[in-house]
């Protein structure tokens, strides 16, 4: 684990981020009648999954483009460059990704599909994910930053 | 409808567009502040709770309008999981999935927003995450997990 970097808590600049992330997921539905879940946005952009034709496919893989877009945008608007933290700890997060990409794939769900776009179906099912990899998130920063 | 499926690829790019501002204006691309949003006990930063709470509700307030048409603008039909069953596959993935958030604090959105920004942490993370995806997708078919075909 990397040493714990201090965050400032941002209540409005998150919010804000939130509504646009909303938006985002709006227009998904608006616009392509689907879950703009990155998950499985991903999946289909990839050919990992069948997908409704080619128009099915093509707006997922420009979704992608615009996600990785976005950082140079909001540089490119603010001048500032984007803050990160990226642990450099390359196994680990080798191992990370890995866990991220199996877990969402047969969970049929990420933070975005489950957490957004399922929670605002009202979906059970999408809750009882979203608590699960809650729970298991928070106990794992636990158990990294607090015990081992 | 005609006009806005040439458009298409263009209205994706721009809802990637506006999800990517959105996880970079919230902080969420940042795996610092994510992990200090799951660490409860320690340096706790409660800023990622307002992101998901605008997200959800921007989004049940959306959807609502969005389905009040009888089909989308861009594609012939809304297509929304219907599944509903809270299975192995769901929580032993979701499980998987909290583990890895929780060591590397980025899920698969944030990921993609961050591979631009070339820190040798994402570069090892991504390739990873994409071949788990693929994984996990096959892993779903196995006699193991009796699920039925879903979508994300």
């Amino acid at each position: 684990m990397p040493p714990v970097v201090p965050t400032e808590f941002t209540p409005f600049a998150s919010l804000a981020g939130g509504v646009l992330i909303g938006l985002s997921a709006v227009m998904v539905m608006a616009l392509f009648g689907r879950i703009a879940g990155i998950a499985g946005v991903s999946r289909g952009a990839l050919g990992m999954t069948p997908v409704d034709g080619a128009g099915d496919w093509g707006w997922r893989i420009a979704f992608v483009a615009g996600l990785l877009a976005a950082p140079l945008a909001v540089t490119a608007a603010t001048g500032a460059s984007v803050q990160q933290t990226v642990s450099g700890n390359l196994p680990g997060m080798a191992v990370a990704g890995l866990l991220v990409g199996v877990g969402t794939a047969l969970g049929s769900g990420c933070t975005s599909g489950h957490g957004v776009c399922g929670l605002a179906r009202l979906s059970v099912r999408s809750l009882a994910a979203v608590l699960t990899f809650m729970a298991f998130a928070a106990a794992t920063v636990l158990v990294l930053r607090h015990v081992l | 409808m005609t006009l806005l499926v040439l458009l298409r690829p263009l209205l994706g790019a721009l809802a990637g567009l506006v999800f990517g501002i959105g996880l970079v204006v919230s902080g969420m691309s940042d795996p610092a502040k994510v992990l200090n949003f799951l660490d409860v006990l320690g340096a706790w930063d409660p800023s990622l709770a307002f992101v998901m709470g605008g997200a959800a509700a921007t989004t049940f307030v959306g959807y609502r309008l969005a389905w009040r048409r009888a089909r989308p603008l861009a594609m012939p039909a809304f297509d929304v999981p219907r599944t509903q069953a809270i299975d192995a596959p769901l929580l032993s993935g979701a499980a998987l999935f909290g583990m890895g958030w929780g060591i590397g604090g980025f899920c698969p959105g944030p990921a993609w927003t961050a591979l631009p920004l070339m820190a040798p942490g994402t570069l090892a993370f991504l390739p990873a995450m994409l071949l788990g995806l693929w994984l996990g997708g096959r892993a779903k078919g196995l006699p193991a997990f009796h699920a039925a075909p879903s979508r994300p």
